[in-house]
């Protein structure tokens, strides 16, 4: 069922779409669901981070929109169920989708529950990972039912070591947590450092002890915490904070001992997407998503949004209704989706992660997009961002 | 003095007309006037927020800008750059075509999935037509029977019946449609995508896609090509596309549809429009902030011309 099958559609690219929609009754329904395992975790360092409810479920929402729009004049009509769930539940809810013959499903999960699911799912439903970031899972976990709309750890840490080196910072003081998350986070900067000439010449874990952190006082505690911690550092440009667990890099800027940048998981932050992008033609994009959800955009809904429109875009372009048709040609050489980055998005075969631009965002805006333009390629510059063919661990069963 | 006086009716035998080009400046909220004979620039006047598309009516009388964020369009007098009035034009209007007989005005309403038509005489919205997501590109045939829409988004190509207003073909086109334009004859209709990297020829009569342009410019990543305005001189023999972060024109064979050539001009070029002569023909290249000035029959870029903020379209008045 699962084969990777080139699918001769060079016919449909130069048929006429028939004209305006006819009945109701003729459109073909095109179903999916999105899928949110929330972490029951603690709440974020900063009440602006604090998670809205429709959180994924608006980008969704926009995606359904835009996918029935153009879907009037294919007579195609799309649905997204939504779910928010914990990890405990989370793989009934699949099942239970999966047996209401819903074959393709948006996960917003960490990645331990999403390589869950992507197994559970097996050849019954593709899984689009719309969050989780880990290397391993395009790597030695990677699975053949996943596409990775999400950008990995290493194609974050590959985009902010371009613009460091473009920079010309290329000694680097990580701190990372104390979180696996975090551990793996800091590895992905490790491999930047290497595979783009930048010297990490200090390494230090800050450990999460718990604590009071949000307490009226924490400032106060912060203001004293953080120089002691970052002192007698070795010569540094720049320093590089890896916190998946959002425990402490929020603090670092401007408390620092040395003055010296602070970018990674605060400060400048690489991103899939920011609320202030306004180029190639996001102003729009992010008109419409803030008239629907009257609230300013976040990563994992411009990341459940691409996904549910590369299913939608399949569907325009092979005309068909049919999930199996679309999953096939969503893993294609043919396939392409336009995703307000400036270029075409396409997908990687070995790993099946979305090749994409990386914002590499302030508070406000977005301060440069990688690729870098001086960091060349021989195939796609977008390659040079993350685990590249040679290099990658990712060897797919075929699914039974 | 005999020899004076024969230079000067020489002159006013062959009249150089000089005619005023307007260019919006999208981030700069104004219209910058160059004058086409001297090269030079005349004025730079308000024209509300985040100007885009500009055009102007055929007798040269009522010189039209989307004004996008005020959600209407703007009309001035071509002369003073005095506002005349203003035309309902529902929300964020980006681009618009005039019919070839000056009324009405097709306008695309990105963010709202629409494509309104107005009367430019009675100000009145006589339809709105739903189109797919972010409608852009605004084309009209030569004998203004159809209108043509491109939706961004959806990726196709409208064809709108111009007196029922119903749309009676879509033509699936590569990704991020953003311009469409005839040939004059109306044999050919050319749709450039702008991610998509190419532009479709159209054949009308079929509504089929019969030949896809493509583009290659050696040291130019191919992600930086990306076709947007496109204009076809009078007797269709060549047609000149704008790629944007590629910062080409480039010059076609209307006939055989082959690149001939790539001009270089200033930064993300988009819009383009001759002077009535097709004696020159100006982009507006939105990252450098001037226009470039492109002589048609050498093919060659003659000279830049700093206008305002993030200059978007241009329009040029009739003789």
């Amino acid at each position: 069922m699962f084969k990777r099958i080139i699918v001769l559609l060079a016919g449909v690219w130069l048929c006429a779409v028939p004209a305006a929609a006819q009945q109701q009754s003729e459109m073909a329904v095109i179903r999916a669901a999105v899928l949110r395992v929330d972490d029951p975790g603690l709440p974020p360092i900063s009440r602006l981070d604090l998670p809205p409810e429709d959180l994924a479920f608006a980008g969704a929402r926009l995606a359904i929109e835009d996918n029935d729009t153009t879907g009037r004049f294919m007579n195609q009509d799309f649905e997204a169920e939504e779910i928010a769930t914990d990890p405990g539940s989370a793989g009934a809810e699949l099942d239970r989708l999966i047996e209401d013959g819903i074959q393709f499903v948006v996960v917003l999960a960490d990645d331990a529950t999403t390589l869950a699911l992507a197994d559970r799912a097996g050849d019954r439903a593709m899984i689009l990972n719309a969050m989780a970031r880990g290397d391993n899972l395009r790597g030695t976990d990677c699975r053949f039912n996943t596409i990775h709309v999400a950008p990995s750890n290493a194609m974050l840490a590959d985009a902010l070591a371009q613009f460091l080196m473009w920079k010309n910072w290329p000694r680097w003081f990580l701190i990372e947590g104390s979180h696996p998350a975090d551990t793996a986070l800091a590895d992905a900067y490790r491999r930047a450092a290497t595979k783009f000439g930048a010297r990490i010449v200090e390494d230090r874990i800050y450990e999460d002890t718990g604590g009071a952190r949000r307490t009226d006082s924490g400032h106060v505690q912060v203001q004293k915490q953080m120089p002691v911690f970052t002192q007698r550092a070795e010569d540094h440009d720049v320093v590089v904070a890896a916190d998946e667990a959002d425990v402490f890099a929020s603090y670092l800027p401007y408390q620092v001992w040395d003055p010296r940048p602070v970018t990674g998981s605060a400060g400048l932050v690489p991103r899939s997407w920011h609320p202030a992008m306004e180029a190639w033609g996001a102003s729009q994009f992010q008109n419409r998503f803030e008239e629907l959800a009257n609230r300013p955009i976040r990563e994992p809904d411009y990341q459940t949004w691409l996904a549910l429109r590369m299913i939608g875009e399949a569907a325009t372009r092979t005309q068909s209704a049919d999930p199996q048709t679309l999953r096939e040609f969503m893993l294609s050489e043919q396939f392409e989706v336009a995703g307000f980055k400036g270029q075409k998005l396409t997908l990687r075969d070995w790993d099946h992660q979305v090749r994409q631009p990386i914002l590499l965002t302030t508070g406000k805006l977005t301060a440069s997009v990688s690729p870098q333009e001086q960091f060349l390629h021989q195939t796609s510059q977008l390659d040079t961002l993350g685990i590249d063919r040679p290099e990658t661990e990712c060897k797919f069963r075929e699914a039974t | 003095m005999k020899h004076l006086l024969t230079l000067t009716l020489c002159l006013a035998a062959a009249p150089a007309l000089a005619n005023r080009v307007f260019v919006s400046n999208e981030k700069g909220n104004d219209v910058t006037v160059l004058d086409s004979e001297t090269l030079e620039v005349i004025g730079t006047y308000p024209v509300g927020n985040r100007p885009r598309g500009i055009t102007i009516s055929p007798d040269g009388s009522e010189l039209y800008v989307c004004a996008s964020d005020d959600n209407l369009v703007r009309v001035f007098d071509p002369e003073t750059m005095e506002e005349m009035h203003t035309l309902p034009s529902g929300p964020d209007p980006e681009l618009f075509v005039l019919h070839p007989s000056g009324n009405p005005l097709y306008v695309a309403n990105e963010d709202d999935n629409l494509v309104t038509v107005v009367d430019t005489k009675t100000h009145e919205v006589l339809a709105e037509i739903p189109v797919g997501v972010e409608p852009e590109g605004m084309g009209v045939s030569p004998d203004g029977q159809v209108v043509i829409n491109t939706s961004e988004t959806t990726n196709m190509a409208h064809f709108i019946d111009s007196d029922s207003f119903e749309i009676v073909a879509n033509v699936l086109v590569d990704s991020r449609p953003r311009f469409a334009e005839y040939n004059h004859d109306g044999s050919k209709l050319y749709v450039s995508s702008e991610i998509g990297g190419t532009v479709s020829v159209i054949d009308p009569s079929t509504q089929q896609i019969a030949h896809k342009i493509e583009f290659e410019i050696p040291g130019v990543l191919p992600e930086a090509i990306q076709p947007v305005g496109v204009r076809v001189t009078n007797d269709g023999k060549k047609v000149f596309v704008a790629l944007g972060p590629a910062n080409r024109v480039a010059v076609i064979d209307g006939e055989t549809d082959e690149v001939r050539d790539y001009l270089l001009v200033g930064q993300r070029v988009w819009q383009m429009a001759f002077t009535p002569d097709e004696r020159y023909l100006f982009t507006t290249n939105g990252n450098s902030n001037d226009v470039s000035v492109i002589d048609v029959a050498e093919e060659e870029v003659v000279k830049s011309i700093p206008v305002g903020q993030q200059p978007w379209g241009v329009v040029v008045a009739p003789d």
